[in-house]
């Protein structure tokens, strides 16, 4: 076929395109996604039975707070990776403003905590399985954004990817919040992010494979 | 940006270039064919110009990947955001199926001169298209009917939805679905066969 022949193929009776696409499809899958992982959460997991106290509790938020943001950022992040051309920009370095708000807290925590309470201010009592049940957390909303990323156009594949790992783990993350008893900044700050580098790295890897367009 | 004066002038055009190729491709995007039709042609000319000065030496791949870029920018174009570069847009999408042409054929040394320069992509036209290798027309034959005969009446016989959708026995909104996921399943068989 003539370059010309595929010219009129694609512009013959065009139908007109949804100016919103990219909104409704992130709208949609950041939706399924969060119900996704939440369900998972409340049925393998089940919520802390003191969830209702913790409305309250201003640490509860703050814990809260650390993966929402990355959410937020990284939702950003991966809707810019869909659209070619576009650039990332202060949005990509935001994405470290999270981590290094929490690592400094966790820091300042452990200096000021007496010595012998250290080690349990980071492992917790649930570091064995915290990184793995957030990773499991993760599948629902990685499978909603990556079919989302999928039906743009990413042309930068791995570094998507990534992102759309990161943002499937931060959701699952805030999810897991809902479950996990921890409240030490210190654990957050090496389990989460533990938790969250899984789909993240998952992500970078599967996204040249599946994203392809 | 180090760009000095001779190349000033070429800038100059570069950008009226991108203003009159923005004004139609957003009318293709509302659904204007004839837009829309004039947008690819005029985007193809650029594509080849370019394509031919940088890349290559053998003019029926540059008409390969031109086609090949042009069902990319088709299938992606509800990306497209009327606030960005319209040259970043398509530079970036052109660069990604270079990329991909290059990874299916593993020729990668011809890419030894990256495209690293998009505001020169409208910066010339060529219209005098070499033939193509590969041949999307037998491509199309090998989609199944509900995506081959939509592609077929609506947008090689530019039969209406309606008249295609009696013709075929599909209904509307399956004809206007068999078009859209045809097209894309032909940028799927040309990735399989490149």
């Amino acid at each position: 076929m003539k370059t010309e022949s595929l010219i009129s193929l694609l512009s013959t009776g065009v139908e007109p395109v949804d100016r919103h696409a990219l909104t409704k499809r992130f709208g949609l899958a950041m939706l399924a996604g969060a119900c996704g992982s939440t369900i998972l959460m409340a049925v393998v997991y089940g919520v802390r039975p003191d969830i209702g106290q913790m409305w309250t509790t201003p640490l509860f938020w703050a814990k809260v707070a650390f993966p929402l943001s990355l959410a937020a950022i990284s939702l950003v992040v991966t809707a810019r990776l869909s659209r070619p051309g576009s650039v990332v920009g202060a949005a990509g370095t935001a994405l470290a403003l999270p981590f290094l708000a929490v690592w400094l807290a966790a820091l300042v925590l452990l200096w000021s905590a007496s010595p012998d309470t250290r080690v349990s201010l980071i492992i917790g009592v649930t570091w064995r399985t915290c990184v793995f049940n957030i990773a499991l957390l993760s599948l629902p909303s990685f499978i909603s954004v990556f079919w989302a990323i999928k039906g743009l156009a990413p042309t930068q594949l791995r570094v998507a990817g990534a992102a759309g790992g990161l943002l499937a783990g931060s959701t699952a993350t805030v999810a897991y919040c809902l479950h996990c008893p921890e409240m030490a900044v210190s654990f957050w700050a090496v389990w989460y992010f533990l938790g969250m580098l899984i789909p993240t790295a998952v992500g970078a890897l599967l996204g040249p494979r599946v994203l392809q367009w | 940006m180090e760009r000095t004066k001779e190349s000033g002038k070429e800038n100059g055009t570069v950008f009226a270039v991108e203003e009159q190729l923005k004004v139609l491709f957003l009318g293709g995007l509302e659904g204007n064919s004839k837009a829309y039709h004039a947008f690819l042609d005029k985007l193809s000319g650029h594509l080849r110009a370019y394509l031919r000065r940088r890349i290559f030496h053998s003019l029926d791949d540059v008409e390969d990947i031109i086609q090949e870029i042009l069902l990319a920018v088709h299938n992606g174009r509800h990306t497209y955001r009327a606030d960005q570069p319209l040259t970043a847009w398509v530079y970036a999408i052109a660069r990604y199926k270079l990329t991909d042409f290059f990874r299916a054929r593993s020729r990668r040394e011809a890419l030894n001169d990256p495209l690293d320069d998009d505001l020169q992509l409208f910066a010339s036209s060529d219209v005098e298209p070499a033939d193509a290798k590969r041949d999307v027309g037998k491509l199309l034959d090998q989609l199944p009917d509900r995506q081959r005969l939509p592609i077929l009446h609506v947008k090689l016989q530019g039969l209406s939805v309606v008249e295609t959708a009696r013709l075929t026995g599909l209904s509307e909104s399956a004809v206007k679905v068999g078009v859209h996921r045809g097209v894309k399943a032909l940028a799927a068989l040309i990735r399989g066969v490149a």
